[in-house]
Parts: C-alpha cells; sequence; structure tokens
C-alpha cells in the first residue's frame, strides 16, 4: 500500500517538475521571440542613426561597421543645408499650426451642434458625413486639384491648408466625447442663463481637452508626413513641404547619392516625430485606436 | 437625446450657424468632388485641358472600359491586389503572435508594447529611404548590371553571414520577385503596430475566466489559442483586416520611400506603380476622365472587398 501512494507521489512530483520545466522554457522561448521582433522594429532606426554619422567612405565598405569609426556630426550640417531643411521645416510648422487651429475651431463648433443642439435632420446629416469617410481621397483629390486651380490657389499655403480642414472623424470623435458629458451641466449653466457658446468654452473645451490634444497631434504629425497632395500643388521652393523636400533633395541628383547625408536628412525629420512619440504617446495611441488612419 | 429639455431647440439657426463652416467647406471640398468626380468618369477621354478649350465630351462608360484594358492600370491592379494580399495576412498573422505573447509576459511588458509602437509614429518616406538604404546595392546604383559592387548592402551582408546568396533588391536588373519582397517587408513593418495595438487592447479586456476554466480543464495552449484566444478576439480581427485592406488597396507613398517617384528599380520605372499612383499619373497628363474612372473602380474595390470581409465576420465572427 505505501509503496504505491509513494510511486504515485513521485510521480506526481515528477508531472510537477516536467510541468514547469516546460513553463520556463515557453517562457523563455516567448521572450525570445518578443526580444528578437522588438531588434527587427528597432534596426532601421539604428541603422539609420549608424549610417548618418558615418564618412562615404566608411559606408561603402564592403562589410558594414557597426558603429562609425569617426563620427561626422557634420553629415548632419551638411544634410541641413542640402535640403534646406530650415525653409522646409519653416514651411511645414507654418501649415501645421494654421491649420490645426482653424480644424479645431470648425470641429468644436461642428461637434457642438452635434452634440448639444437640436435641429431637424441632424441624425440624417450626421449619417451623411460618416458615410463619406468610406470614400478613398484619391476620388476628392482629383476634382479638388481642378477647383484648386480655377481659385489660382497653386503654390499658395492656402491650397495646403483650406481643403483638409475638415474632417469627419475628428468631428465624430469629439462629438462622441461631448456626449458623454452629462445633460446635467447643461442644463445648470441653462438655469443660470449661460449661453451656448460661453457654455462650451467653459465647460466642454475644458472637460474634452485631451481629445482636443490627440486631434492637435494627429493633425500636425499629418502636415509633417504629407507628401501627395503638397507634390500636386504647392511643390515650389517657398511652399515645399518637409517629406516632399526630403524626397526631392536626394533623387535629383544623378550621379552617386551620398547615402551619409542623406541618413542625416532622415534622421532630422524623423526626430521631431520620434520627440512627439516619447511625451505625447498616450494622446496618439488613444486618437488612433479608434480611427486606423495614419495621420 | 430626443428630449424637450434643449432650451436653445427655440432657434434652430443657431446650430446652423455653427455647422456654417464645416458645411461650406464640405461642399466645397468633399461633396462637389463626389459629383464632378462621377461626371468626369462618365465623359468619355474628358481632359480638363481640352474642356477649357471648349471642347465637348460624349457621355458613357468609355473611360472605364479603356482603364481596364490598359496595360499600365493592370500592372498596378496587381502590384496593389498582390500587396494587400501578401501584407495582409502577414501581417495581421505576426501582430496575433506578438500581441499575444505580450499579453502572457508580465516582465519587461511596457517597454515592448512602447518599442512595438514606435515604427507608427514614422514618415513613411523617410523611412522608406532607410529601408532603401538597408536593401540597397552601394555603388551600382545608377550604374549597369555588369559594373563592380562596391557593398552589397547590410540585408545582403546579414544573409551573407548565414551562408546565403546576396540578393539585388532594389537595383538596377533585380527582379519583381526580390522587388515586391521588399515592399512587403516594409509595409509589414509599418501596419505592425496599429494591429498589435487593437489587438493587444482586445487581449486585455477579456474575461480572465475563460483562460481560468481552461486551465482547471488542463487545456493545451495552442487549443485555449484557437478555441479562445481566436474567437473572443475576432472583432478585432476583423477590424485590422478590413483597415489593412483598406490601407493596402491605398498605398503609395511606402512604395515612393523606397524607389522613389519611379515607382520601380532603375531599369523598369513603374513597375510597382499602384492604383493610387495611376490615378495621379493621369491627373498629372490631365486625363482627368481617366483618372476619375480609376479611382471609382478603386473605390468600388474597397466597397467590394469591405462589404465581401463584413459578410464573412458576421459569419465567423464571435460576437
Amino acid at each position: 500500500m505505501s509503496n504505491i501512494t509513494t510511486m504515485q507521489e513521485k510521480n506526481m512530483q515528477r508531472e510537477v517538475l516536467r510541468q514547469r520545466i516546460l513553463g520556463i522554457a515557453f517562457k523563455v522561448l516567448v521572450y525570445a521571440f518578443l526580444l528578437l521582433m522588438g531588434v527587427i522594429v528597432l534596426f532601421p532606426f539604428y541603422w539609420m542613426i549608424n549610417s548618418s554619422l558615418k564618412t562615404l567612405d566608411e559606408y561603402r565598405m564592403s562589410v558594414p561597421t557597426f558603429f562609425p569609426h569617426a563620427v561626422m556630426f557634420s553629415n548632419y550640417v551638411d544634410a541641413f543645408q542640402t535640403a534646406s531643411l530650415g525653409r522646409l521645416f519653416l514651411n511645414t510648422m507654418y501649415v501645421g499650426l494654421v491649420s490645426t487651429i482653424l480644424s479645431l475651431v470648425i470641429t468644436i463648433l461642428s461637434a457642438f451642434a452635434f452634440a448639444r443642439l437640436e435641429f431637424k435632420g441632424k441624425n440624417v446629416l450626421f449619417a451623411a458625413l460618416l458615410a463619406t469617410m468610406m470614400i478613398p481621397g484619391e476620388l476628392f483629390t482629383i476634382t479638388n486639384y481642378i477647383t484648386v486651380t480655377n481659385f489660382h490657389w497653386t503654390n499658395t499655403y492656402t491650397v495646403l491648408i483650406v481643403p483638409f480642414l475638415v474632417s469627419i472623424f475628428y468631428i465624430y470623435l469629439l462629438r462622441q466625447n461631448f456626449l458623454q458629458i452629462p445633460n446635467e451641466l447643461y442644463l445648470a449653466a441653462k438655469v443660470d442663463g449661460t449661453s451656448d457658446f460661453k457654455y462650451l468654452c467653459k465647460v466642454m473645451i475644458p472637460l474634452s481637452l485631451p481629445t482636443l490634444i490627440s486631434i492637435t497631434i494627429l493633425k500636425m504629425m499629418g502636415a509633417w508626413n504629407s507628401y501627395i497632395w503638397p507634390r500636386l500643388v504647392a511643390n515650389d521652393a517657398n511652399h515645399r513641404m518637409i517629406t516632399n523636400g526630403l524626397r526631392n533633395a536626394f533623387t535629383d541628383t544623378t550621379g552617386d547619392v551620398n547615402y551619409p547625408v542623406q541618413m542625416a536628412a532622415v534622421a532630422m525629420v524623423s526626430f521631431p516625430l520620434f520627440l512627439v512619440f516619447v511625451f505625447l504617446r498616450k494622446y496618439i495611441m488613444k486618437g488612433v485606436s479608434r480611427s486606423g488612419i495614419k495621420g | 437625446m430626443a428630449d424637450n429639455n434643449m432650451v436653445e431647440s427655440r432657434h434652430p439657426w443657431k446650430a446652423w450657424l455653427y455647422l456654417a463652416p464645416a458645411l461650406v467647406l464640405l461642399a466645397i471640398f468633399t461633396v462637389w468632388p463626389i459629383i464632378n468626380t462621377i461626371r468626369m468618369a462618365f465623359l468619355e477621354n474628358y481632359s480638363g485641358l481640352k474642356a477649357v478649350g471648349g471642347a465637348t465630351f460624349k457621355f458613357g462608360i468609355g473611360n472605364f472600359t479603356k482603364v481596364i484594358k490598359y496595360k499600365k492600370f493592370v500592372q498596378c491592379l496587381k502590384n496593389t491586389v498582390l500587396i494587400c494580399f501578401l501584407t495582409v495576412p502577414i501581417s495581421t498573422a505576426l501582430a496575433l503572435l506578438i500581441s499575444v505573447a505580450l499579453n502572457s509576459i508580465k516582465w519587461f511588458q511596457k517597454p515592448l508594447q512602447t518599442i512595438f509602437f514606435l515604427p507608427y509614429v514614422t514618415n513613411s518616406i523617410a523611412i522608406g529611404m532607410v529601408f532603401a538604404a538597408m536593401f540597397n546595392i552601394v555603388g551600382s546604383f545608377y550604374g549597369t548590371e555588369n559594373q563592380l559592387i562596391v557593398t552589397a548592402g547590410i540585408i545582403n551582408n546579414v544573409i551573407q553571414f548565414f551562408g546565403g546568396q546576396p540578393v539585388n533588391w532594389i537595383n538596377y536588373g533585380s527582379s519583381y520577385a526580390a522587388n515586391i519582397a521588399v515592399m512587403t517587408i516594409y509595409i509589414v513593418w509599418n501596419a505592425l503596430p496599429f494591429k498589435i495595438l487593437i489587438l493587444l487592447g482586445g487581449l486585455q479586456s477579456v474575461n480572465k475566466q475563460y483562460y481560468d476554466a481552461a486551465k482547471v480543464d488542463g487545456t493545451s495552449k495552442a487549443r485555449i489559442f484557437g478555441r479562445i484566444t481566436v474567437p473572443l478576439l475576432s472583432p478585432m480581427i476583423a477590424y485590422v483586416v478590413i483597415t489593412g485592406f483598406i490601407g493596402g488597396f491605398k498605398e503609395y507613398t511606402s512604395i515612393v520611400g523606397i524607389f522613389g517617384e519611379s515607382m520601380g528599380p532603375a531599369d523598369d520605372a513603374k513597375r510597382l506603380n499602384t492604383m493610387v499612383g495611376f490615378v495621379y499619373d493621369s491627373l498629372s497628363t490631365n486625363n482627368q476622365g481617366r483618372a476619375s474612372a480609376a479611382a471609382l473602380i478603386l473605390f468600388g474595390l474597397i466597397l467590394v472587398v469591405t462589404l465581401l470581409e463584413l459578410y464573412v465576420s458576421k459569419k465567423k465572427v464571435h460576437y
């Protein structure tokens, strides 16, 4: 009898041990997989910085070096001048700031009307607007290109700002946020004789600040990353946006491209985005998880 | 919302005042384009330049029949569909694996999560140029096939390190398959963060009781993954697949990032052009009729694929 129990106990112990070893092995496997994927995800960033600090000769070595022998910060100066990044940066910031501010005003007013005011055809109008979100942007671009040409807007800042001021998605996002603010607050304000506009400014806007920040970041990133529309309508030196400038500055040359300098330019364009990522990540994630749009 | 507490409802015009700026802009830049683009698509051989000159155009479906017979368009369609059907399944599967793995660990979870989100906040042209540099064969970029290769590029170095043969990925004389492989890798890399964000969010909201019950029953990990995780996550999986296809059909800038505006290797420009690229090319040559028809075909494709996926997910997705 006692022999059998000990046998069973031994078997049990062996089984528990086996399970634990398997569990640890599995954990190790999981971490190995995640770390490998993490390295793959990070590698292009590392390679960008590594390449941007090399001399052209070192960059061309048949076996690439993983750390630059001579650190060439001068590549960054060269890149800044070659691509005239200063001007591109100012252009982009101007377009980004102006379009963000105007866009916020329009979005707040519309979202307020859809969330708090009552008017005929509200739901039909809102549904119709949401439906336009399904249509790919290219379909609008074709006619908008004709429209802005007729308006004589090509090669101005206006053409980079105005056509994209209204975003149905941002209106939708903010309306959802406004709807969460309890009705009682609105009624209390009404009893106190507060006007709609004052209520919007004093109560609703402060309460939905996180959403407004998300919109601001996405809008600024949109200006920073926009490429197709600016190339079509405002690709002159005075109005060129940063992404267009980056791509053009290094494809116009017919000779051999100075890759380290190119990578330095790429790094400088990526850096502000990296800062946004580090400090404002949670706002982006909040906006993004509900959209699936980029910028 | 239909309550009579809306004090301001006595002044319905006020609402229209609030909406006015948005509605004016939408009328010009959203509603009119829909009407006008459809109109141009059905005016045969419509060209803005000729229209200004006073030419009239016949109403018909000529633009559509011409576009789909156009060799360049067929190439663009093929590239777009190929990229979609390669990148969406790969990135979804990979994102699912990473999310499940991330969700199963505690130590170092947050830093890893941050790393995996990093590619989202990037400029797809800029990072495309980095990928191009990684796959590039330095020294023969504008040269001929016979020119001496100076550096095989970091990716080829890694391949050689593991005993493989270097590949001409994107340079002069590179193969179509190699080009598509590079595009697939880049687009998957770019698509992962959004998918991981959604799927991990879904996993974290799954009721832990299901897993506890499975544990009590001694269910294997593979079975838990197949029978619990995937079904519970199916709405999020459907969502990332649909948005993935929509994004894939509109693919353009990532190709510009790697290949530049030539949209192909030096010896075969436009080889990797996409539907969106075709629309812009037609636009820049003043073929608005053709561009509109192509844009409508693109819209139709997106609509069909989306509806198809919604139909499938209605049958398969467990809510």
